[in-house]
C-alpha cells in the first residue's frame, strides 16, 4: 500500500538536493541570504563525488585535481596555502568536510535521505518527497524553492559495443584501485580525463595497455613555463590575448615539449586547442613515448576474448575499462520542468535557472576550463539573490527576468566545441562568470 | 567597473605561503561559540593582544586567537594571512582588527564571510590619518614618509592614565614600518556574506580622527562605539577592559545570546 503522508509546510524554506560541493555552497549562500534550508543527501556524509567511500563516487585512488588549487577553491574559503598545486582526492574531501564544519552546514542536512519526487504545486511552491535510502516510509514537505545539486558524475554512460566479451568489462566508475590493473592486459576506452588517468595508471601496473580513443585530443601538461598550466592560461586571458593567439601559443608550447603525438600513432586532433573539455595529463605523452601505452582507434565490436578495432585489428585484453563518462540524471523531476529534450539535456538559463519555473534551479551542472567549486559558488549566490529578490521586490524581479531573457546565449555558452554530446554544457569560465556577474549586478540590493 | 568575480590576481599570482605566528587561548572556552581572530596594527604583533584582550575574550568563553601578519608583507599578503588563519579555525570566525589591522580585516572580509567583524580605532582612510599623525607627532612621522621607521609617541597611543614606565616599555617594543599603500590603497572591497560590523574608537585618539571614525562606521552601517579618554592603542591602554567587554557584549547580542 502506498504511503499517504501528511504534507508538512516548510513555508519560506528552500530545499537543496545533494550535499556535494555544489549543495554545500547552496546551503551556505542561501543561509547568508536569510533563507531556512533543508538539504537532503542520500549518502551518509558530505563530499559527493569526492567521497570515495560513497558507492557512486567516480573517484579512484590516484585522482588528483586537474584544475590547480587557486582556480579550484571556493572564492570565500581558500584551501590551505601550504597544499600542493594539485591536491589529491583525500585533500579535496577534507576541504569540503572542513567547509561544511566551518559554516555549520550539516545542521541542515538530512543524511541517508533520498529525494524521490519534486512536484510543483502552483504559486512557485514545491512538494518534495523524500525516502530514507534504505527504503522505508516516505515523507512530503512543501518548499518555497528547490535547488538541485545532485551532481552529474555518478550515472555511468556505458557505450553499446556489439558482441560478447569473455574477459572482464567494467565502466570506469567501478575502477578504484590500481591493483585491479596489476599484471593484466588492459584496454581503456575513452579519451577524457578519466580514460587518460587510467591509461597512465595502467602503464605503471599492467602488462599491456591499449588506449582507444575515437578522435585525437590536445593533451595539456600540468605545468608550463614553470607554473600550473591553467594559471598561465588565465594570465593570457587577463592580458586579453585573442583566442587565435592563445591557440597558436598552445600549439607552440606543446611543440616545444611533447611534440607531435601522431608519431606514436595517436590520431591528429580534429579540432583546435580550447575546442574541447580540457584534458590535463602530463604523463600520457610520457608513457606513449616509453611505449607503455599503445594508442588504438575506436573499438567496433567485441568477439569472445577479442576486441575488434576500427582498423580491423584484433587485440586480446583481459580487462576492458570503458571510461566513457557520465550523464546527468534527474529522475525525481518530470523532464519538462527543466526543459529536458529528447537528448536528455536540460535547457536552463545560465545552465542554472529553469526557464518556466522561477523557484527551481540547478547548481553545478556545468563543465569548464576551471574548477567547479567557484562556479557552483557564484551560481548559488545568484540563485539565493534571485529567490530573495522575488520575495522583497517582485516587480524588480520581473524586470530582471525580462532583461535576462534577452541575454544572448553565445555570451555565456561555449559554442566552438567539438560537437559531441558531452560538450553541451561546456562553458568558458571568464565568459560564464561575466554573465553571472551581470545577473548579480541587476539584482544588487538597493540601499 | 572592476569585476568581483574574475579574480585573475588570486588565480594566477597566489600569495606565497609563510609560517605564521598565531597566539591562541582556547582552554576552557566554549567550542560552540565562534572563535575571535585578532589582527594587530602597525608595529604591533600578536603579543599586543596576548596581554589583555585574548585572556579577557577566553574568560568569556570565546576561543581567542591573535595573528602577526607576515613581516614586510603588503596589504594583500596580510589579508591573505588573516583569511588563511580564519579558514583554518574549526568555526566561522569573528575578525577583530586594530588600527591598520582593521584595514587588513576590511580587506580580508572581501575574501572570507566573517561571522562578525570589529574595527577598532580603524586606520581606514590613509590621508586623514597621515594628517593627524603629522599634527600630533611631526618628527616621528616624517621619516616614515620617506620609507623609514614610524616613531609613535605616547600622546598618540595612550591616555594620560597609563603609567610612564609601562608606556615606554610598549613604545620600545613597537617596530612600525608603514607602507605607502596605507595611504594610497583602494577602498576596501565589499564584505562577503554581509556580516554585522562594529566600529569602536576613542574621540581622543590622535591617530584616527573622529570624522574618519564616523565615516568608517557609516560605511558599515552604524555609529561608532566611543571610549572617551583612551588613546589609539585600545588593547594596551590603561582602560583596555572597557572596549573588549563592550565588543563581547555586542557580539553576544549579535549571536542572539
Ligand atoms: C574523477 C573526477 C575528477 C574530477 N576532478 C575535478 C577537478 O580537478 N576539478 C574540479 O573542479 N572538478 C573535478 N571533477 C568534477 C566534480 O564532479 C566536481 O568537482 C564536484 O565534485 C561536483 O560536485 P557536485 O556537488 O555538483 O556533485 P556531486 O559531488 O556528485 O554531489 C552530488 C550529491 O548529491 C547527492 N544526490 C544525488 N541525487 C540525490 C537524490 N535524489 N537525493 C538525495 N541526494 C542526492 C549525491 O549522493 C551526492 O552526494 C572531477 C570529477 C571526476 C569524476
Ligand atoms: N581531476 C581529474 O584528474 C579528473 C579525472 C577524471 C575526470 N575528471 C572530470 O570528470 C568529468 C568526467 O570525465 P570522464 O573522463 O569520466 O568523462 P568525459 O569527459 O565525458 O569523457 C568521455 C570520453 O569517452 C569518449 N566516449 C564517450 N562515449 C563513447 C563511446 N560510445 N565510444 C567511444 N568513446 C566514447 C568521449 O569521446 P568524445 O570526445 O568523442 O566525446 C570522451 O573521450 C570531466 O569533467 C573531467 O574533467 C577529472
Amino acid at each position: 500500500m502506498p504511503d499517504t503522508p501528511d504534507i508538512a509546510d516548510r513555508r519560506d524554506a528552500v530545499c537543496v538536493i545533494g550535499a556535494g560541493a555544489s549543495g554545500l555552497a547552496a546551503i551556505k549562500n542561501l543561509r547568508e541570504h536569510g533563507f531556512e534550508v533543508d538539504c537532503y543527501e542520500r549518502e551518509t556524509s558530505v563530499g559527493g563525488a569526492w567521497n570515495w567511500r560513497h558507492d557512486r563516487s567516480p573517484v579512484y585512488a590516484g585522482t588528483h585535481l586537474i584544475s590547480s588549487r587557486p582556480l579550484t577553491e571556493f572564492p570565500d574559503f581558500p584551501m590551505p596555502d601550504t597544499w600542493p598545486d594539485y591536491p589529491d582526492h583525500r585533500q579535496v574531501l577534507s576541504y569540503l568536510e572542513r567547509y561544511s564544519r566551518h559554516f555549520d552546514l550539516e545542521r541542515d542536512v538530512w543524511f541517508g535521505t533520498q529525494v524521490v519526487s519534486v512536484v510543483p504545486v502552483g504559486d512557485g511552491r514545491w512538494d518534495v518527497t523524500t525516502q530514507s535510502t534504505g527504503g522505508g516510509s516516505s515523507r512530503v514537505q512543501r518548499y518555497a524553492g528547490v535547488v538541485v545539486a545532485n551532481g552529474h558524475n555518478w550515472a555511468p554512460l556505458k557505450p553499446k559495443i556489439p558482441g560478447d566479451f569473455s574477459g572482464q568489462l567494467i565502466h570506469s566508475a567501478k575502477f578504484k584501485d590500481p591493483a585491479q590493473l596489476r599484471k593484466r592486459k588492459v584496454l581503456v576506452i575513452g579519451g577524457g580525463n578519466t580514460g587518460c588517468d587510467i591509461a597512465v595508471e595502467a602503464a605503471q601496473q599492467a602488462s599491456t595497455v591499449w588506449h582507444s580513443t575515437r578522435r585525437g585530443y590536445w593533451y595539456a601538461p600540468k605545468y608550463v613555463l614553470g607554473r600550473p598550466a591553467d594559471q598561465v592560461n588565465d594570465r593570457m586571458l587577463k592580458l586579453g590575448l585573442p583566442l587565435r593567439l592563445r591557440q597558436w601559443l598552445y600549439r607552440r608550447a606543446l611543440g616545444l615539449t611533447t611534440g607531435d603525438l601522431t608519431r606514436y600513432g595517436v590520431p591528429e586532433p580534429d579540432h583546435r586547442p580550447y575546442e574541447s573539455h580540457p584534458i590535463v595529463n602530463s604523463q600520457l605523452p610520457y608513457y606513449l613515448g616509453h611505449g607503455r601505452i599503445t594508442p588504438v582507434p575506436d573499438v567496433t565490436s567485441l568477439d569472445g576474448s577479442f576486441a575488434v578495432l576500427a582498423d580491423g585489428r584484433r587485440i586480446e585484453p583481459e580487462l576492458v575499462i570503458t571510461a566513457t563518462g557520465y550523464r546527468p540524471r534527474f529522475e525525481f523531476l518530470a523532464p519538462e520542468l527543466l526543459d529536458i529534450g529528447e537528448d536528455g539535456r536540460p535547457d536552463l538559463h545560465l545552465h542554472a535557472f529553469a526557464r518556466q519555473h522561477p523557484t527551481l534551479a540547478v547548481v553545478g551542472l556545468v563543465q569548464a576550463d576551471f574548477g567547479l567549486f567557484p562556479l557552483a559558488h557564484w551560481q548559488s549566490v545568484a540563485v539565493a539573490r534571485w529567490l530573495r529578490l522575488r520575495v522583497t521586490d517582485p516587480e524588480r524581479a520581473t524586470a530582471v527576468q525580462q532583461k535576462e531573457s534577452t541575454r544572448p546565449l553565445a555570451s555565456w555558452s561555449r559554442r566552438r566545441v567539438v560537437p559531441t554530446p558531452r560538450h553541451w554544457f561546456e562553458v568558458d569560465h571568464t565568459d560564464y562568470l561575466r554573465a553571472v556577474e551581470g545577473l548579480l549586478r541587476e539584482m544588487e540590493p538597493r540601499p | 567597473m572592476k569585476s568581483e568575480l574574475l579574480r585573475f590576481q588570486d588565480w594566477t599570482d597566489p600569495v606565497r605561503p609563510v609560517e605564521r605566528e598565531v597566539v591562541s587561548m582556547t582552554e576552557e572556552t566554549d567550542a560552540k561559540l565562534p572563535p575571535l581572530l585578532f589582527v594587530p596594527g602597525l608595529g604591533h604583533g600578536a603579543w599586543a593582544f596576548a596581554e589583555h584582550w585574548l585572556p579577557a575574550t577566553a574568560a568569556r568563553g570565546f576561543p581567542a586567537h591573535a595573528l602577526t601578519p607576515r613581516p614586510g608583507g603588503d596589504l594583500r599578503a596580510h589579508a591573505h594571512d588573516v583569511v588563511q588563519v580564519a579558514a583554518s579555525l574549526p568555526r566561522q570566525a569573528v575578525l577583530v582588527g586594530h588600527g591598520a589591522g582593521a584595514l587588513v580585516v576590511a580587506y580580508a572580509m572581501g575574501r572570507y564571510p566573517a561571522r562578525a567583524a570589529v574595527l577598532a580605532a580603524p586606520v581606514m582612510d590613509g590621508w586623514p590619518a597621515l594628517g593627524a599623525a603629522l599634527r600630533a607627532n611631526p618628527f616621528g612621522t616624517l621619516p616614515a614618509i620617506f620609507g623609514g621607521r614610524l616613531r609613535l609617541n605616547r600622546k598618540q597611543l595612550f591616555g594620560p592614565g597609563l603609567p610612564e614606565e609601562r608606556a615606554t616599555a610598549i613604545l620600545d617594543r613597537l617596530d612600525a614600518r608603514p607602507r605607502r599603500e596605507l595611504v594610497t590603497h583602494a577602498p576596501a572591497p565589499r564584505p562577503a556574506g554581509d556580516p554585522p560590523v562594529l566600529v569602536v574608537g576613542s574621540p581622543d585618539d590622535r591617530v584616527v580622527p573622529r570624522k574618519s571614525l564616523d565615516r568608517t562606521a557609516t560605511r558599515y552601517g552604524g555609529a561608532p562605539l566611543l571610549f572617551p579618554g583612551m588613546g589609539h592603542d585600545l588593547p594596551l591602554d590603561v582602560a583596555w577592559a572597557e572596549p573588549i567587554e563592550a565588543i563581547l557584549d555586542w557580539l553576544g547580542k549579535e549571536l542572539g545570546h
